[in-house]
């Protein structure tokens, strides 16, 4: 057949899912819109811009979180715990490997397509989100980046496949003062010993590989620090599992270290990271802001998307309160308000994907968010009154779960100092 | 030893670009058609037969050789074909209609003109969500000389894979049919109740990336594709009025009278 040609693979498509070929755009087009996706197709894109397999990425995400995370949220709030079924499905559906190569049985996407489906799932179940995140933005980059050739082999397809893994790094007496850690590793031949207790883990109850930061040699400070590959059955112990205000589905555990026997092969990195631990936790944290950030705005989209619906349908006074000129108002500047905040997201995951510096903007992302989600939920639930107040809507466990986005990965204040520090640097 | 089967068959799945279900539905300001500048997605008719096809294939590894999926319509209708490489599809073809042509969809003669190809097995949705013609299924079978098994809800090819045995809806129920290869089928809703079409997982849309998406015209496949209608005006349903209740059916003839029904 004369005249056949074949579509290219991965073409950037635009926010209303065209993808336009040159000679197409002359005869159906006028010359600005003729002038503005060439531009476009030079690589001058608003932050609206995805790639055909993130759009439908975030589809997929948002239709199975609706259908299969959805249902269980209320239960698994209530009783404060994860659905395995729901961390199975996240397994099956690709999304436990999202940037592991496939070679490892990864999806080899994105990190933009991690943020999104971490986005996507928040505003179903902030939870679920965050199990996806850590899982995926700290464990398996950690693995990706920091690893051996031969832990990178053994751990990231266990990692993709079905084993929940855990990042160790706080403790009772030391969480913003992280490197003040004092978990210890003594060598003993061809094993290390841990001894010491982990406090504020995510995903430890369901996780079967441990990140833990622990020193080898105290007397060194933050450069005796050393990264361990810890599975469940070398003896970690769950020695208490916290009743918290939000995320509650989210298991959050008080870990013990009793005589921990860890083979040396397990030091992460191997032996030249010994003592190299405190700059996997730095840099690795830096990204992980960045998924926070993707929890929050999706967190706080959720909650509008909820309440707003819910508005336009009660009537009161003979018509739909959400028309009311004093609500219109409100929703636009929350609206307002969580546009800038998934902007400041996009652009620091653009700009870690472009290899530029991220650590101000993912700071930024991250405190500016966790404000927007908080101020959002509360919003939620005035907007849909005393339906909002009760538990059945929903509506109300976004603004309990929005509160842990000002604490974790780096409290506000943390985020502040940082971006403060930028400032400084660029002014005095 | 079982003889090998020669015979794999070639599945073609036509897919369709619609407004997605969930979207308000809103007459645009010249009542020439519907508001099109909202979420689309593939008709969920066509998603469960994307769906039946792939799980055919899991059901019978060696019956099937390909599953082809095609689309007609404008540029944006191939992220209609990535959604169904994504969720199994083994292939596409987009035959591409211009742009802004939105209004004046592709009717079901054209499109059934269109899609005769090598193949074994269509399956197809049984309709559209935006026009609810049902007609292109059968329409395919008479141009074709096919049999037909429309509105089905279970699809099990022999063992000889020279039938298939439909199980379809019908007004009283349900009936079973027995339809020789080739063939076209249409599925019905309740297929989802025996589990939903499956999500795209993200491997899955990682590896859609490499299948291959050839493109043809309309002009290319000697069909031409110009509206046989006209659409003269769109206009949303008068507002509904309240209405009252009557004692008896005196009453209610007399009132059908004032009405001028009677």
């Amino acid at each position: 057949m004369p005249g056949r040609n074949m579509q290219e693979p991965g073409k950037r498509s635009h926010n209303d899912g065209s993808v336009k070929t040159a000679p197409q755009l002359c005869s159906t087009t006028s010359k600005a819109t003729v002038l503005s996706v060439l531009r476009a197709s030079a690589g001058v894109n608003s932050l609206h811009t995805f790639t055909d397999e993130e759009e439908l990425l975030r589809d997929s995400v948002r239709r199975f979180a609706n259908d299969v995370i959805g249902p269980r949220v209320r239960d698994m709030d209530e009783n404060e715990n994860m659905d395995p079924a729901v961390i199975k499905a996240l397994f099956e559906q690709g999304l436990m490997g999202i940037e592991t190569s496939a070679d490892h049985g990864g999806s080899e996407s994105s990190f933009t397509s991690a943020i999104i489906a971490i986005e996507e799932l928040a505003k179903v179940d902030p939870s679920v989100s965050v199990l996806c995140d850590v899982h995926n933005t700290l464990v398996n980059t950690v693995f990706r980046t920091y690893a051996t050739e031969a832990q990178k082999d053994q751990y990231l397809p266990q990692l993709s496949d079905s084993r929940l893994g855990s990042f160790c790094l706080s403790e009772a007496a030391s969480g913003s003062d992280a490197f003040a850690l004092q978990t210890r590793a003594e060598l003993k031949g061809d094993h290390y010993v841990l001894n010491g207790s982990k406090m504020w883990i995510t995903n430890s109850y369901e996780a079967s590989i441990f990140l833990v930061f622990a020193t080898v040699d105290a007397s060194k400070g933050y450069k005796g620090i050393t990264c361990f590959i810890v599975e469940k059955d070398m003896g970690v112990q769950i020695a208490k599992k916290e009743q918290k205000l939000g995320i509650r589905a989210s298991s959050t555990c008080t870990l013990n270290f009793d005589d921990v026997k860890v083979p040396i092969e397990n030091v992460l990195g191997g032996p030249e990271a010994i003592g190299k631990g405190y700059k996997v936790a730095i840099e690795i944290l830096n990204e992980g802001r960045i998924g926070i950030a993707a929890q929050m705005i999706g967190l706080a989209q959720g909650a509008f998307d909820k309440s707003v619906a819910y508005a336009f349908q009660r009537k009161q006074f003979g018509k739909a309160i959400g028309e009311f000129q004093g609500m219109g108002f409100q929703f636009a500047e929350v609206a307002t308000e969580i546009e800038a905040a998934k902007l400041l997201t996009y652009n620091a995951a653009r700009r870690k994907e472009e290899g530029r510096s991220f650590t101000k903007e993912a700071a930024m992302a991250k405190y500016y968010s966790s404000v927007v989600a908080q101020k959002a939920a509360g919003s939620a639930i005035e907007w849909a009154g005393g339906v909002g107040f009760t538990r059945e809507s929903g509506i109300e466990k976004y603004w309990r779960d929005s509160k842990i986005g000002a604490i974790y990965e780096g409290t506000s204040n943390i985020q502040l100092n940082t971006i403060a520090k930028f400032i400084q640097k660029e002014y005095s | 030893m079982r003889p090998t089967l020669v015979n794999q068959l070639r599945i073609l799945v036509p897919v369709k670009r619609c407004v997605d279900y969930a979207v308000k539905i809103r007459v645009n300001p010249q009542q020439t058609g519907i508001d099109t500048t909202v979420k689309h997605s593939m008709n969920p008719f066509d998603e469960i037969a994307v769906e039946e096809a792939v799980r055919l294939r899991e059901r019978n590894k060696a019956s099937i050789q390909s599953i082809q999926v095609v689309t007609i319509g404008p540029p944006k209708s191939s992220e209609t074909l990535r959604t169904a490489l994504a969720m199994g599809a083994d292939s596409a073809i987009h035959v591409e209609t211009a742009e802004g042509a939105e209004q004046q969809m592709p009717e079901p003669l054209g499109v059934a003109k269109a899609l005769r190809a090598a193949v074994d097995l269509v399956i197809m949705g049984k309709q559209a969500i935006d026009d609810d013609a049902c007609q292109t299924g059968q329409v395919l079978a008479g141009l074709l000389g096919w049999g037909q098994a429309t509105f089905a809800s279970r699809v099990v090819v022999s063992e000889d894979e020279k039938s298939v045995s439909v199980l379809r809806e019908v007004d009283g129920g349900a009936e079973e049919i027995r339809v020789r290869l080739p063939a076209i089928i249409t599925t019905d809703l309740r297929y989802v109740f025996f589990s939903k079409p499956r999500y795209a997982s993200l491997p899955n849309i990682m590896k859609a990336k490499k299948k291959p998406i050839e493109k043809l015209t309309p002009q290319e496949l000697s069909v031409d594709l110009t509206p046989s209608f006209q659409v003269l005006k769109v206009a949303e349903p008068p507002v509904r009025k309240g209405g009252s209740k009557v004692a008896n059916v005196d009453e209610l003839v007399s009132k059908l009278k004032e009405a001028g029904f009677a």
